[in-house]
Protein backbone atom coordinates (compact mmCIF):
# COMPACT_ATOMS: atom_id res chain seq x y z
CA UNK A 1 0.00 0.00 0.00
CA UNK A 2 2.62 2.45 1.06
CA UNK A 3 4.50 1.71 -2.39
CA UNK A 4 1.11 2.57 -4.42
CA UNK A 5 1.01 5.45 -2.13
CA UNK A 6 4.58 6.18 -3.45
CA UNK A 7 3.76 5.36 -7.09
CA UNK A 8 0.87 7.59 -7.19
CA UNK A 9 2.53 10.88 -5.71
CA UNK A 10 5.73 10.51 -7.76
CA UNK A 11 2.85 10.57 -11.44
CA UNK A 12 1.32 13.34 -9.88
CA UNK A 13 4.16 14.86 -9.55
CA UNK A 14 5.71 14.13 -12.90
CA UNK A 15 1.80 15.25 -14.11
CA UNK A 16 2.39 18.98 -12.23
CA UNK A 17 6.37 19.06 -13.66
CA UNK A 18 5.04 18.23 -17.33
CA UNK A 19 2.60 20.82 -16.82
CA UNK A 20 4.42 23.46 -15.72
CA UNK A 21 6.80 22.71 -18.56
CA UNK A 22 4.01 22.73 -21.39
CA UNK A 23 3.39 26.42 -20.15
CA UNK A 24 6.39 27.75 -21.50
CA UNK A 25 6.19 25.93 -24.64
CA UNK A 26 5.22 26.82 -27.78
CA UNK A 27 2.54 24.94 -29.69
CA UNK A 28 2.51 25.92 -33.15
CA UNK A 29 0.45 23.59 -35.58
CA UNK A 30 -1.02 23.67 -39.38
CA UNK A 31 0.02 23.22 -42.65
CA UNK A 32 1.70 20.30 -44.22
CA UNK A 33 3.35 23.41 -46.85
CA UNK A 34 5.04 25.12 -43.83
CA UNK A 35 6.27 22.67 -41.58
CA UNK A 36 9.71 21.97 -42.52
CA UNK A 37 10.34 25.87 -42.48
CA UNK A 38 8.65 26.22 -39.39
CA UNK A 39 10.63 23.20 -38.06
CA UNK A 40 13.97 24.51 -39.12
CA UNK A 41 13.17 28.40 -37.47
CA UNK A 42 12.16 26.55 -34.22
CA UNK A 43 15.63 24.32 -34.24
CA UNK A 44 17.57 27.66 -35.07
CA UNK A 45 15.70 29.86 -32.62
CA UNK A 46 15.98 27.19 -29.74
CA UNK A 47 19.86 26.83 -30.39
CA UNK A 48 19.80 30.47 -30.19
CA UNK A 49 18.18 30.58 -26.78
CA UNK A 50 18.66 27.66 -24.89
CA UNK A 51 15.71 26.65 -22.41
CA UNK A 52 12.96 27.97 -25.50
CA UNK A 53 10.61 25.04 -26.08
CA UNK A 54 8.94 24.80 -29.76
CA UNK A 55 7.10 22.20 -30.79
CA UNK A 56 5.85 22.32 -34.69
CA UNK A 57 3.35 19.53 -35.80
CA UNK A 58 1.32 19.33 -38.87
CA UNK A 59 -1.87 18.11 -40.06
CA UNK A 60 -2.86 20.80 -42.43
CA UNK A 61 -3.59 24.48 -42.33
CA UNK A 62 -7.40 23.49 -41.47
CA UNK A 63 -6.37 21.54 -38.39
CA UNK A 64 -4.23 24.39 -37.22
CA UNK A 65 -6.50 27.18 -37.51
CA UNK A 66 -8.99 24.70 -35.90
CA UNK A 67 -6.91 24.22 -33.05
CA UNK A 68 -6.05 27.73 -32.57
CA UNK A 69 -10.12 28.31 -32.81
CA UNK A 70 -10.59 25.60 -29.56
CA UNK A 71 -6.72 27.33 -28.13
CA UNK A 72 -5.11 24.24 -28.40
CA UNK A 73 -2.15 26.08 -30.16
CA UNK A 74 -0.28 29.56 -30.10
CA UNK A 75 0.47 29.40 -33.73
CA UNK A 76 -1.82 28.23 -36.54
CA UNK A 77 0.55 27.63 -39.70
CA UNK A 78 -1.90 28.65 -42.51
CA UNK A 79 -0.72 28.07 -46.68
CA UNK A 80 -4.30 29.86 -47.03
CA UNK A 81 -6.28 32.51 -45.77
CA UNK A 82 -8.31 31.85 -42.99
CA UNK A 83 -12.43 31.74 -44.48
CA UNK A 84 -15.14 33.90 -43.01
CA UNK A 85 -16.74 30.99 -41.68
CA UNK A 86 -13.52 30.17 -39.64
CA UNK A 87 -13.15 34.36 -39.15
CA UNK A 88 -16.84 33.95 -37.13
CA UNK A 89 -15.92 30.76 -34.98
CA UNK A 90 -12.82 31.90 -34.15
CA UNK A 91 -14.36 35.30 -32.64
CA UNK A 92 -17.55 33.15 -30.75
CA UNK A 93 -14.54 31.40 -29.03
CA UNK A 94 -13.12 34.83 -27.65
CA UNK A 95 -9.90 34.20 -30.14
CA UNK A 96 -9.26 37.51 -31.19
CA UNK A 97 -6.98 36.36 -34.77
CA UNK A 98 -4.14 38.24 -35.92
CA UNK A 99 -2.46 37.53 -39.05
CA UNK A 100 1.75 37.08 -39.45
CA UNK A 101 2.92 36.69 -42.82
CA UNK A 102 6.44 34.67 -42.15
CA UNK A 103 7.48 33.79 -46.22
CA UNK A 104 6.11 33.80 -49.93
CA UNK A 105 5.68 30.71 -52.03
CA UNK A 106 5.74 29.94 -55.22
CA UNK A 107 3.47 27.01 -55.63
CA UNK A 108 4.97 24.79 -58.10
CA UNK A 109 3.39 22.34 -60.34
CA UNK A 110 5.17 19.48 -61.10
CA UNK A 111 5.49 16.61 -63.79
CA UNK A 112 7.69 13.68 -64.38
CA UNK A 113 11.33 14.65 -65.88
CA UNK A 114 10.47 12.49 -69.08
CA UNK A 115 6.93 14.37 -69.88
CA UNK A 116 7.70 16.65 -72.62
CA UNK A 117 5.74 19.07 -71.71
CA UNK A 118 7.65 21.80 -69.79
CA UNK A 119 5.36 25.02 -69.49
CA UNK A 120 1.65 25.09 -68.85
CA UNK A 121 -0.67 28.84 -68.81
CA UNK A 122 -2.75 28.87 -65.56
CA UNK A 123 -5.96 28.18 -67.65
CA UNK A 124 -4.31 24.98 -69.13
CA UNK A 125 -3.51 23.94 -65.39
CA UNK A 126 -6.75 25.25 -64.46
CA UNK A 127 -8.62 22.74 -67.30
CA UNK A 128 -6.23 19.87 -66.16
CA UNK A 129 -7.24 19.97 -62.31
CA UNK A 130 -10.67 20.85 -63.40
CA UNK A 131 -10.89 17.56 -65.41
CA UNK A 132 -11.91 19.16 -68.41
CA UNK A 133 -8.34 18.03 -70.25
CA UNK A 134 -7.89 14.39 -69.35
CA UNK A 135 -4.83 13.52 -72.04
CA UNK A 136 -1.82 15.30 -72.67
CA UNK A 137 -2.30 15.62 -75.86
CA UNK A 138 -4.59 18.40 -75.27
CA UNK A 139 -1.67 20.99 -74.04
CA UNK A 140 0.80 19.57 -77.15
CA UNK A 141 2.25 16.12 -75.04
CA UNK A 142 2.34 12.81 -75.57
CA UNK A 143 -0.96 10.76 -75.73
CA UNK A 144 -1.36 9.80 -72.45
CA UNK A 145 -4.05 10.12 -69.91
CA UNK A 146 -3.16 12.51 -67.16
CA UNK A 147 -2.96 11.49 -63.61
CA UNK A 148 -3.61 13.95 -60.62
CA UNK A 149 -2.19 14.23 -57.71
CA UNK A 150 -3.44 17.09 -55.12
CA UNK A 151 -4.03 17.26 -51.26
CA UNK A 152 -6.59 16.63 -49.44
CA UNK A 153 -9.51 19.27 -48.41
CA UNK A 154 -7.49 20.16 -45.15
CA UNK A 155 -4.77 21.35 -46.82
CA UNK A 156 -4.60 25.17 -47.46
CA UNK A 157 -2.79 24.38 -50.38
CA UNK A 158 -5.50 22.65 -51.93
CA UNK A 159 -8.11 25.64 -50.91
CA UNK A 160 -5.39 28.62 -51.88
CA UNK A 161 -5.43 26.22 -55.22
CA UNK A 162 -8.65 25.40 -56.26
CA UNK A 163 -9.61 29.31 -55.39
CA UNK A 164 -6.63 31.15 -57.19
CA UNK A 165 -5.93 28.95 -59.76
CA UNK A 166 -9.14 26.73 -60.72
CA UNK A 167 -12.02 29.03 -59.69
CA UNK A 168 -13.87 25.67 -59.77
CA UNK A 169 -14.18 22.10 -58.51
CA UNK A 170 -11.82 19.67 -58.69
CA UNK A 171 -12.15 16.83 -60.38
CA UNK A 172 -13.12 14.04 -58.60
CA UNK A 173 -10.79 11.77 -60.26
CA UNK A 174 -8.16 13.57 -58.45
CA UNK A 175 -6.23 11.66 -56.09
CA UNK A 176 -5.74 13.04 -52.63
CA UNK A 177 -2.85 13.05 -51.50
CA UNK A 178 -1.57 12.78 -47.29
CA UNK A 179 0.83 16.08 -48.05
CA UNK A 180 3.76 17.65 -50.56
CA UNK A 181 6.10 15.26 -49.83
CA UNK A 182 3.58 12.27 -50.60
CA UNK A 183 2.82 14.27 -53.87
CA UNK A 184 6.72 14.83 -54.88
CA UNK A 185 7.17 10.98 -54.53
CA UNK A 186 4.27 10.01 -56.63
CA UNK A 187 4.77 12.33 -59.92
CA UNK A 188 8.70 11.38 -59.51
CA UNK A 189 6.94 7.56 -60.44
CA UNK A 190 4.48 8.73 -63.08
CA UNK A 191 4.96 9.67 -66.27
CA UNK A 192 1.54 10.93 -66.79
CA UNK A 193 0.97 12.26 -63.32
CA UNK A 194 0.63 16.13 -62.32
CA UNK A 195 0.70 18.11 -58.93
CA UNK A 196 1.23 21.06 -57.18
CA UNK A 197 3.28 21.58 -54.21
CA UNK A 198 5.22 24.74 -52.01
CA UNK A 199 8.39 25.69 -53.64
CA UNK A 200 10.56 24.20 -50.70
CA UNK A 201 9.67 21.22 -51.66
CA UNK A 202 11.01 21.17 -55.23
CA UNK A 203 14.16 23.63 -54.52
CA UNK A 204 16.66 20.71 -54.38
CA UNK A 205 14.54 17.69 -55.37
CA UNK A 206 15.93 15.78 -59.10
CA UNK A 207 13.68 13.80 -61.03
CA UNK A 208 10.83 16.24 -61.75
CA UNK A 209 10.24 18.85 -64.02
CA UNK A 210 9.31 21.64 -62.11
CA UNK A 211 6.65 24.03 -65.23
CA UNK A 212 6.89 27.03 -65.97
CA UNK A 213 3.73 29.12 -66.33
CA UNK A 214 2.34 31.68 -67.18
CA UNK A 215 -0.89 33.87 -66.77
CA UNK A 216 -2.05 33.86 -70.29
CA UNK A 217 -2.17 32.45 -73.57
CA UNK A 218 0.87 34.36 -75.21
CA UNK A 219 2.28 35.99 -71.62
CA UNK A 220 5.48 34.95 -70.28
CA UNK A 221 6.38 31.75 -68.56
CA UNK A 222 8.20 32.02 -65.16
CA UNK A 223 9.64 29.31 -63.30
CA UNK A 224 9.21 29.64 -59.73
CA UNK A 225 12.59 28.18 -58.88
CA UNK A 226 13.45 31.76 -59.82
CA UNK A 227 13.51 34.20 -56.93
CA UNK A 228 13.35 37.62 -58.92
CA UNK A 229 10.26 36.05 -60.80
CA UNK A 230 8.11 35.03 -57.58
CA UNK A 231 9.30 38.69 -55.75
CA UNK A 232 7.89 40.59 -58.97
CA UNK A 233 4.54 38.76 -59.33
CA UNK A 234 5.88 37.57 -63.34
CA UNK A 235 5.28 33.98 -61.81
CA UNK A 236 1.46 34.03 -61.41
CA UNK A 237 0.73 31.33 -58.47
CA UNK A 238 2.28 33.16 -55.47
CA UNK A 239 0.82 33.30 -52.01
CA UNK A 240 1.77 34.73 -48.54
CA UNK A 241 2.69 32.11 -46.13
CA UNK A 242 0.88 33.01 -43.08
CA UNK A 243 1.17 32.50 -39.07
CA UNK A 244 -2.20 33.05 -37.29
CA UNK A 245 -1.91 34.00 -33.73
CA UNK A 246 -4.21 35.18 -30.73
CA UNK A 247 -4.33 38.41 -29.90
CA UNK A 248 -1.20 40.43 -29.82
CA UNK A 249 1.62 38.30 -29.41
CA UNK A 250 3.67 38.53 -25.91
CA UNK A 251 7.00 36.99 -24.32
CA UNK A 252 8.51 34.34 -25.74
CA UNK A 253 6.10 33.80 -28.54
CA UNK A 254 6.40 37.00 -29.39
CA UNK A 255 10.18 37.00 -29.00
CA UNK A 256 10.49 34.27 -31.95
CA UNK A 257 8.00 36.09 -34.08
CA UNK A 258 10.37 38.70 -34.48
CA UNK A 259 13.18 36.05 -34.70
CA UNK A 260 11.60 34.58 -37.35
CA UNK A 261 10.72 38.11 -39.39
CA UNK A 262 13.80 39.01 -38.55
CA UNK A 263 17.10 38.93 -41.44
CA UNK A 264 18.27 35.77 -39.40
CA UNK A 265 14.31 34.04 -39.75
CA UNK A 266 14.27 35.38 -43.48
CA UNK A 267 17.61 33.49 -44.46
CA UNK A 268 16.51 30.03 -42.96
CA UNK A 269 13.25 30.85 -45.12
CA UNK A 270 15.70 30.92 -48.37
CA UNK A 271 17.26 28.33 -47.56
CA UNK A 272 14.67 26.41 -47.36
CA UNK A 273 13.43 27.64 -51.21
CA UNK A 274 11.02 29.80 -49.94
CA UNK A 275 11.07 33.55 -50.49
CA UNK A 276 11.20 36.31 -47.82
CA UNK A 277 8.11 38.72 -47.07
CA UNK A 278 7.37 41.18 -49.68
CA UNK A 279 6.97 44.80 -48.19
CA UNK A 280 3.57 44.96 -49.08
CA UNK A 281 2.83 42.08 -46.63
CA UNK A 282 4.56 43.95 -43.95
CA UNK A 283 1.44 45.90 -42.91
CA UNK A 284 -0.11 42.86 -41.42
CA UNK A 285 3.02 42.13 -39.27
CA UNK A 286 3.12 45.52 -37.86
CA UNK A 287 -0.85 45.09 -37.32
CA UNK A 288 0.13 42.00 -35.51
CA UNK A 289 2.08 44.36 -32.95
CA UNK A 290 5.36 43.08 -34.84
CA UNK B 1 -13.40 -20.73 17.35
CA UNK B 2 -16.96 -20.13 15.95
CA UNK B 3 -16.06 -16.39 15.47
CA UNK B 4 -13.40 -17.07 13.53
CA UNK B 5 -15.61 -19.57 11.46
CA UNK B 6 -18.23 -16.89 11.35
CA UNK B 7 -15.90 -14.28 10.13
CA UNK B 8 -14.39 -15.85 7.37
CA UNK B 9 -17.90 -16.95 6.50
CA UNK B 10 -18.55 -13.22 6.37
CA UNK B 11 -15.63 -11.92 4.80
CA UNK B 12 -16.25 -14.74 1.83
CA UNK B 13 -19.91 -13.47 1.55
CA UNK B 14 -19.55 -9.94 0.91
CA UNK B 15 -15.98 -11.38 -1.33
CA UNK B 16 -18.32 -12.93 -3.30
CA UNK B 17 -21.23 -10.33 -3.88
CA UNK B 18 -18.43 -8.03 -4.20
CA UNK B 19 -16.78 -10.44 -7.51
CA UNK B 20 -20.21 -10.84 -8.31
CA UNK B 21 -20.84 -7.40 -9.15
CA UNK B 22 -17.10 -6.65 -10.47
CA UNK B 23 -18.36 -9.11 -13.59
CA UNK B 24 -21.98 -7.90 -13.99
CA UNK B 25 -20.25 -4.25 -14.29
CA UNK B 26 -18.17 -5.88 -16.92
CA UNK B 27 -20.69 -7.58 -18.99
CA UNK B 28 -22.91 -4.56 -18.70
CA UNK B 29 -20.39 -1.80 -19.25
CA UNK B 30 -19.62 -3.06 -23.09
CA UNK B 31 -23.32 -2.99 -24.37
CA UNK B 32 -24.16 0.96 -21.86
CA UNK B 33 -20.91 1.94 -24.16
CA UNK B 34 -22.66 0.20 -27.25
CA UNK B 35 -25.90 1.86 -27.19
CA UNK B 36 -23.98 5.30 -26.19
CA UNK B 37 -21.80 5.17 -29.12
CA UNK B 38 -25.07 4.08 -31.49
CA UNK B 39 -26.72 7.28 -29.78
CA UNK B 40 -24.74 9.19 -30.31
CA UNK B 41 -24.35 9.07 -33.63
CA UNK B 42 -27.66 8.74 -34.73
CA UNK B 43 -28.11 12.16 -32.51
CA UNK B 44 -25.35 13.54 -34.16
CA UNK B 45 -26.05 12.37 -37.34
CA UNK B 46 -30.13 13.38 -37.71
CA UNK B 47 -29.25 17.38 -37.84
CA UNK B 48 -27.25 16.66 -41.09
CA UNK B 49 -30.84 16.06 -42.75
CA UNK B 50 -32.34 19.03 -42.45
CA UNK B 51 -30.10 20.34 -45.33
CA UNK B 52 -29.16 16.85 -46.81
CA UNK B 53 -32.40 15.13 -49.03
CA UNK B 54 -31.84 11.37 -47.14
CA UNK B 55 -32.16 10.34 -50.76
CA UNK B 56 -30.07 12.14 -52.20
CA UNK B 57 -27.28 10.90 -48.90
CA UNK B 58 -27.92 7.18 -49.44
CA UNK B 59 -27.69 7.09 -53.26
CA UNK B 60 -26.06 10.12 -54.31
CA UNK B 61 -22.87 9.54 -56.51
CA UNK B 62 -21.01 12.66 -55.79
CA UNK B 63 -19.20 13.29 -52.36
CA UNK B 64 -17.71 17.11 -52.31
CA UNK B 65 -18.76 18.76 -48.93
CA UNK B 66 -15.84 21.58 -49.20
CA UNK B 67 -16.80 22.39 -53.15
CA UNK B 68 -16.36 25.62 -54.67
CA UNK B 69 -19.98 25.54 -56.45
CA UNK B 70 -22.60 23.36 -54.72
CA UNK B 71 -22.03 20.95 -51.84
CA UNK B 72 -23.08 17.77 -52.35
CA UNK B 73 -23.24 14.63 -49.85
CA UNK B 74 -23.67 11.33 -51.43
CA UNK B 75 -21.96 7.80 -50.39
CA UNK B 76 -22.58 5.79 -53.07
CA UNK B 77 -19.00 5.87 -54.15
CA UNK B 78 -17.78 5.54 -50.33
CA UNK B 79 -20.07 2.02 -50.41
CA UNK B 80 -18.66 0.72 -53.29
CA UNK B 81 -15.40 1.69 -52.32
CA UNK B 82 -15.96 -0.08 -49.33
CA UNK B 83 -17.33 -3.36 -50.28
CA UNK B 84 -14.45 -3.41 -53.11
CA UNK B 85 -11.62 -2.87 -51.10
CA UNK B 86 -13.11 -5.76 -47.84
CA UNK B 87 -14.24 -8.10 -51.09
CA UNK B 88 -10.93 -8.08 -52.97
CA UNK B 89 -9.18 -8.38 -49.15
CA UNK B 90 -11.30 -11.34 -48.26
CA UNK B 91 -10.82 -12.76 -51.42
CA UNK B 92 -6.86 -13.07 -50.93
CA UNK B 93 -6.86 -13.29 -47.21
CA UNK B 94 -9.72 -16.62 -46.91
CA UNK B 95 -7.57 -19.25 -49.51
CA UNK B 96 -4.26 -17.92 -47.63
CA UNK B 97 -5.78 -18.18 -44.19
CA UNK B 98 -7.41 -21.14 -44.42
CA UNK B 99 -4.66 -22.67 -46.05
CA UNK B 100 -1.98 -21.49 -43.23
CA UNK B 101 -4.37 -22.20 -40.67
CA UNK B 102 -4.69 -26.46 -42.33
CA UNK B 103 -0.79 -26.53 -42.77
CA UNK B 104 -0.44 -25.49 -39.21
CA UNK B 105 -2.98 -27.93 -37.82
CA UNK B 106 -2.69 -30.22 -39.66
CA UNK B 107 0.82 -30.87 -41.72
CA UNK B 108 3.55 -29.20 -39.93
CA UNK B 109 5.74 -30.33 -37.26
CA UNK B 110 4.73 -29.30 -33.62
CA UNK B 111 8.05 -27.18 -33.91
CA UNK B 112 7.04 -25.74 -36.95
CA UNK B 113 3.74 -25.02 -35.62
CA UNK B 114 5.15 -23.57 -32.20
CA UNK B 115 7.66 -21.16 -34.22
CA UNK B 116 4.89 -20.24 -37.14
CA UNK B 117 1.93 -19.37 -35.06
CA UNK B 118 3.33 -17.24 -32.93
CA UNK B 119 5.02 -15.40 -35.73
CA UNK B 120 1.62 -14.90 -37.60
CA UNK B 121 0.00 -13.52 -34.64
CA UNK B 122 2.72 -10.84 -34.15
CA UNK B 123 1.63 -10.00 -38.14
CA UNK B 124 -1.30 -8.42 -35.79
CA UNK B 125 1.03 -5.86 -33.96
CA UNK B 126 2.04 -4.02 -36.81
CA UNK B 127 1.00 -0.60 -36.47
CA UNK B 128 -1.20 -0.01 -39.61
CA UNK B 129 0.52 3.01 -40.38
CA UNK B 130 3.59 0.84 -41.39
CA UNK B 131 1.47 -1.56 -43.54
CA UNK B 132 0.56 1.66 -45.26
CA UNK B 133 4.15 3.13 -45.51
CA UNK B 134 4.53 -0.69 -47.13
CA UNK B 135 1.88 -0.16 -49.59
CA UNK B 136 3.38 3.27 -50.91
CA UNK B 137 7.20 2.45 -51.04
CA UNK B 138 6.72 -1.66 -51.78
CA UNK B 139 3.55 -2.65 -53.41
CA UNK B 140 2.58 0.41 -55.04
CA UNK B 141 5.35 0.56 -57.55
CA UNK B 142 5.11 -3.68 -57.53
CA UNK B 143 1.78 -3.29 -59.00
CA UNK B 144 2.63 -0.55 -60.83
CA UNK B 145 5.48 -2.93 -63.00
CA UNK B 146 3.02 -5.49 -63.18
CA UNK B 147 0.33 -4.06 -64.00
CA UNK B 148 1.77 -1.62 -66.71
CA UNK B 149 -0.28 1.38 -64.30
CA UNK B 150 1.13 4.80 -63.74
CA UNK B 151 0.79 4.65 -60.30
CA UNK B 152 0.03 1.94 -57.70
CA UNK B 153 -2.39 3.60 -55.76
CA UNK B 154 -5.46 2.23 -56.30
CA UNK B 155 -8.35 -0.32 -54.54
CA UNK B 156 -5.94 -3.44 -54.80
CA UNK B 157 -3.24 -1.87 -53.26
CA UNK B 158 -5.45 -1.53 -50.35
CA UNK B 159 -6.72 -5.13 -50.60
CA UNK B 160 -3.50 -6.47 -50.74
CA UNK B 161 -2.83 -4.51 -47.11
CA UNK B 162 -5.97 -5.48 -46.02
CA UNK B 163 -5.71 -8.83 -46.51
CA UNK B 164 -2.13 -8.58 -44.26
CA UNK B 165 -3.95 -7.11 -41.68
CA UNK B 166 -6.67 -9.38 -41.95
CA UNK B 167 -4.73 -12.82 -41.74
CA UNK B 168 -3.57 -13.17 -38.36
CA UNK B 169 -7.08 -13.23 -37.25
CA UNK B 170 -8.33 -15.67 -39.67
CA UNK B 171 -5.28 -18.19 -39.52
CA UNK B 172 -5.27 -18.24 -35.45
CA UNK B 173 -9.00 -18.33 -35.01
CA UNK B 174 -9.28 -20.90 -37.89
CA UNK B 175 -6.34 -22.81 -36.36
CA UNK B 176 -7.68 -22.69 -33.35
CA UNK B 177 -10.93 -24.22 -34.73
CA UNK B 178 -8.98 -27.03 -36.56
CA UNK B 179 -7.21 -27.83 -33.60
CA UNK B 180 -10.49 -28.32 -31.71
CA UNK B 181 -11.95 -30.91 -34.44
CA UNK B 182 -11.89 -34.16 -32.60
CA UNK B 183 -8.92 -36.86 -33.15
CA UNK B 184 -11.11 -39.27 -33.85
CA UNK B 185 -12.72 -37.28 -36.77
CA UNK B 186 -9.54 -37.50 -38.42
CA UNK B 187 -8.42 -41.00 -37.30
CA UNK B 188 -11.48 -42.22 -38.81
CA UNK B 189 -11.19 -40.67 -41.48
CA UNK B 190 -7.57 -41.96 -42.32
CA UNK B 191 -8.88 -45.00 -41.58
CA UNK B 192 -11.36 -45.78 -44.36
CA UNK B 193 -8.55 -44.89 -46.76
CA UNK B 194 -8.83 -41.34 -47.09
CA UNK B 195 -5.50 -39.62 -47.82
CA UNK B 196 -4.32 -36.73 -45.76
CA UNK B 197 -5.87 -33.98 -48.12
CA UNK B 198 -8.57 -35.74 -48.46
CA UNK B 199 -9.03 -35.68 -45.07
CA UNK B 200 -8.64 -31.78 -44.28
CA UNK B 201 -10.73 -30.82 -46.91
CA UNK B 202 -14.04 -33.47 -46.54
CA UNK B 203 -13.25 -34.28 -42.57
CA UNK B 204 -11.60 -31.34 -40.67
CA UNK B 205 -12.65 -28.21 -42.34
CA UNK B 206 -15.90 -29.32 -42.76
CA UNK B 207 -16.22 -29.68 -38.89
CA UNK B 208 -14.61 -26.32 -37.83
CA UNK B 209 -16.71 -24.62 -40.65
CA UNK B 210 -18.44 -22.63 -38.03
CA UNK B 211 -15.19 -21.61 -36.70
CA UNK B 212 -13.81 -20.50 -39.74
CA UNK B 213 -16.41 -18.55 -40.93
CA UNK B 214 -16.35 -16.78 -37.36
CA UNK B 215 -12.26 -16.11 -38.35
CA UNK B 216 -13.49 -14.88 -42.08
CA UNK B 217 -16.18 -12.64 -40.15
CA UNK B 218 -13.87 -11.19 -37.80
CA UNK B 219 -10.85 -10.72 -40.54
CA UNK B 220 -13.85 -9.03 -42.44
CA UNK B 221 -14.86 -6.33 -39.73
CA UNK B 222 -11.34 -5.29 -39.47
CA UNK B 223 -10.90 -4.68 -43.01
CA UNK B 224 -14.57 -2.71 -43.26
CA UNK B 225 -13.17 -0.55 -40.41
CA UNK B 226 -9.32 -0.25 -41.24
CA UNK B 227 -8.60 3.55 -41.95
CA UNK B 228 -5.07 4.51 -42.10
CA UNK B 229 -3.72 1.63 -44.09
CA UNK B 230 -6.54 2.65 -46.63
CA UNK B 231 -6.07 5.99 -46.29
CA UNK B 232 -2.52 6.41 -47.27
CA UNK B 233 -2.38 3.57 -49.89
CA UNK B 234 -5.26 3.66 -52.56
CA UNK B 235 -4.95 7.14 -53.46
CA UNK B 236 -8.38 8.75 -51.87
CA UNK B 237 -9.92 10.39 -54.98
CA UNK B 238 -13.57 10.72 -54.38
CA UNK B 239 -15.02 9.72 -58.11
CA UNK B 240 -17.03 6.50 -58.33
CA UNK B 241 -14.56 3.54 -58.61
CA UNK B 242 -14.05 1.88 -61.85
CA UNK B 243 -12.39 -0.88 -61.85
CA UNK B 244 -9.41 -2.41 -58.94
CA UNK B 245 -6.48 -0.97 -60.29
CA UNK B 246 -8.12 2.58 -59.81
CA UNK B 247 -8.04 5.15 -56.97
CA UNK B 248 -11.15 4.65 -54.13
CA UNK B 249 -12.07 6.23 -51.32
CA UNK B 250 -13.48 4.45 -48.40
CA UNK B 251 -16.28 5.67 -45.55
CA UNK B 252 -13.45 5.35 -43.15
CA UNK B 253 -10.64 7.80 -45.06
CA UNK B 254 -13.45 9.99 -45.80
CA UNK B 255 -14.00 10.36 -42.21
CA UNK B 256 -10.55 10.47 -41.54
CA UNK B 257 -9.69 13.04 -43.55
CA UNK B 258 -12.75 15.49 -43.62
CA UNK B 259 -13.03 15.20 -39.69
CA UNK B 260 -9.45 17.30 -38.78
CA UNK B 261 -10.35 20.35 -40.31
CA UNK B 262 -14.48 20.21 -40.56
CA UNK B 263 -16.10 23.33 -38.68
CA UNK B 264 -17.84 21.97 -35.31
CA UNK B 265 -21.86 21.70 -35.63
CA UNK B 266 -22.37 22.50 -39.39
CA UNK B 267 -23.86 20.11 -42.26
CA UNK B 268 -21.03 19.02 -43.41
CA UNK B 269 -19.78 17.79 -39.40
CA UNK B 270 -23.16 16.01 -39.10
CA UNK B 271 -22.46 14.35 -42.49
CA UNK B 272 -19.46 12.97 -41.23
CA UNK B 273 -21.51 11.21 -38.12
CA UNK B 274 -23.83 9.97 -40.88
CA UNK B 275 -20.82 8.50 -42.78
CA UNK B 276 -19.98 7.44 -39.22
CA UNK B 277 -23.65 5.33 -38.64
CA UNK B 278 -23.71 3.87 -42.35
CA UNK B 279 -20.43 2.20 -41.06
CA UNK B 280 -21.35 0.97 -37.81
CA UNK B 281 -24.38 -0.51 -39.31
CA UNK B 282 -22.72 -1.77 -41.78
CA UNK B 283 -20.33 -3.17 -39.25
CA UNK B 284 -23.49 -4.37 -36.68
CA UNK B 285 -25.04 -6.52 -39.73
CA UNK B 286 -22.00 -8.27 -40.51
CA UNK B 287 -21.13 -9.14 -36.64
CA UNK B 288 -24.69 -10.50 -36.43
CA UNK B 289 -24.77 -12.27 -39.33
CA UNK B 290 -21.63 -14.17 -38.32
CA UNK B 291 -23.70 -14.65 -34.87
CA UNK B 292 -26.77 -16.24 -36.91
CA UNK B 293 -24.60 -18.53 -39.35
CA UNK B 294 -22.11 -19.72 -36.09
CA UNK B 295 -25.52 -20.84 -34.48
CA UNK B 296 -26.89 -22.57 -37.35
CA UNK B 297 -23.67 -24.71 -37.68
CA UNK B 298 -23.36 -25.54 -33.94
CA UNK B 299 -26.91 -26.52 -34.28
CA UNK B 300 -26.60 -28.78 -37.70
CA UNK B 301 -23.53 -30.08 -35.63
CA UNK B 302 -25.17 -31.34 -32.72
Amino acid sequence: MKNLLGVLMLSLGLLWSTNAQAQEMLQIKGSDTLINLVQRLAEVYMEENPGAYIAVTGGGSGTGVAALINKKCDIANASRLMKPKEMAQASDQGVNVNRVVIAMDGLSVITHPDNPIKKLTVDAIGKIFRGEITNWSDVGGNNTPITMYGRQSNSGTFVFFRDAVLKGDYSQKMNRMNGNAQIVEAVKRDISGVGYVGVGYVKDATGLTVLSVAAKVNGEYASPLNSADVKSGKYPITRPLNQYINGSPTGPLKEFLEFELSSSGQTVVEEEGFFPIPAEYEEFNTKAGL
Amino acid sequence: MQMVIKKSWFNNSIKEKLIHGFFFCNGIISVVVLLGIFALLVFTSIPAFSEVNLKDFLFGTTWNPTSYVKEQYGIIPMLVSTFMVTIGALAIAIPLGIGTAAYLSDVASPRVREIAKPTVEILAGIPSVVIGFLGIVLVGPFLSKVFGIHNGLNALNGSILLAVMALPTIVSISEDALSNVPKSYGQASLALGATKWQTVIKVKIPSALSGIIAACMLGMGRAIGETMTVLMATGCAPAMPERFLGPVRTLTSSIAIELGEVAYNTTHYYALFALGLVLFIITFFVNMTSDIILHKFEKVNR
